[in-house]
């Protein structure tokens, strides 16, 4: 078997109130990004605004992905504000 | 082509190889955005952009791609800049070529509005006051489904 791990990212204002760049966590069974990111919120503190604060965007692999799209091992998933370039 | 870097760009440059895209090219629209001094507040005295490397490039050559099937896109251009930029300094150009100027314009202002709320940049504003990360403009989010983004 391969690595049983996906990594998450954090851009911008919640890469910054995390003080979070990157983590590696264990991947699940029938895992989605809506399970990840509920997960998170539970570490308490800066992190509980991961669920039901401001909006939070997500990608998985580099696409824009939904709550409900499962997450697996070797993924890449991003959380990050709204997008705000140009 | 999509360009995300630090360095300034010179659009007379860019404008020239917009203008190399072979005679059946009949118009082209060009937009540039600029670091101005009022943003989410007053005084801004600069930006710092950050950005989703490898993501940003993605999604910006699917909205070509996307323009590119619903207009006329002979040749386009995009660039970024990303890290601090100073008041007034140059932070996106795009560039279209097409055969008519409808076209030209609609996948110009497409691509620009779709960048806005689909490619993972993001603006912090940096003042006398301090520095804060700009929140997503609703004007904005309606541009972007304006053109079903």
């Amino acid at each position: 078997m391969t690595d049983q791990t996906l990594t998450v990212r954090f851009f911008a204002r919640l890469r910054e109130e995390l003080g979070t760049e990157e983590l590696t966590l264990p991947a699940e069974k029938e895992q989605t990004a809506g399970d990840l990111l509920a997960a998170l919120a539970c570490r308490g503190g800066p992190w509980a605004q991961l669920q039901g604060g401001q909006p939070v965007m997500i990608a998985i692999n580099q696409a824009i992905a939904k709550p409900a799209a499962a997450v697996k091992a070797g993924d890449e998933v991003a959380f990050f504000p709204p997008v705000t370039g140009g | 082509m999509i360009s995300v870097q630090s360095e300034d760009f010179d659009a007379s440059v860019e404008y020239a190889a917009l203008r190399d895209s072979g005679a059946g090219t009949g118009a082209i629209a060009t937009f540039t955005g600029l670091v101005r001094d009022n943003g989410d507040t007053a005084d801004v005295s600069g930006l710092f952009l950050e950005h989703y490397p490898g993501m940003t490039e993605q999604v910006i050559a699917g909205l070509i791609e996307e323009a590119s099937r619903r207009w006329d896109v002979r040749k386009a251009r995009v660039i970024h800049r990303v890290g601090r930029l100073l008041l007034q300094e140059q932070i996106v150009f795009v560039g279209v070529c097409s055969a008519h100027r409808a076209d030209a314009f609609a996948a110009c202002a497409f691509i620009m509005d779709a960048l806005k709320t689909s490619a993972p940049f993001w603006k912090k504003e940096l003042s006398e006051a301090g520095e804060h990360w700009v929140e997503q403009k609703a004007s904005d989010v309606a541009r972007g489904k304006a053109w079903g983004k």
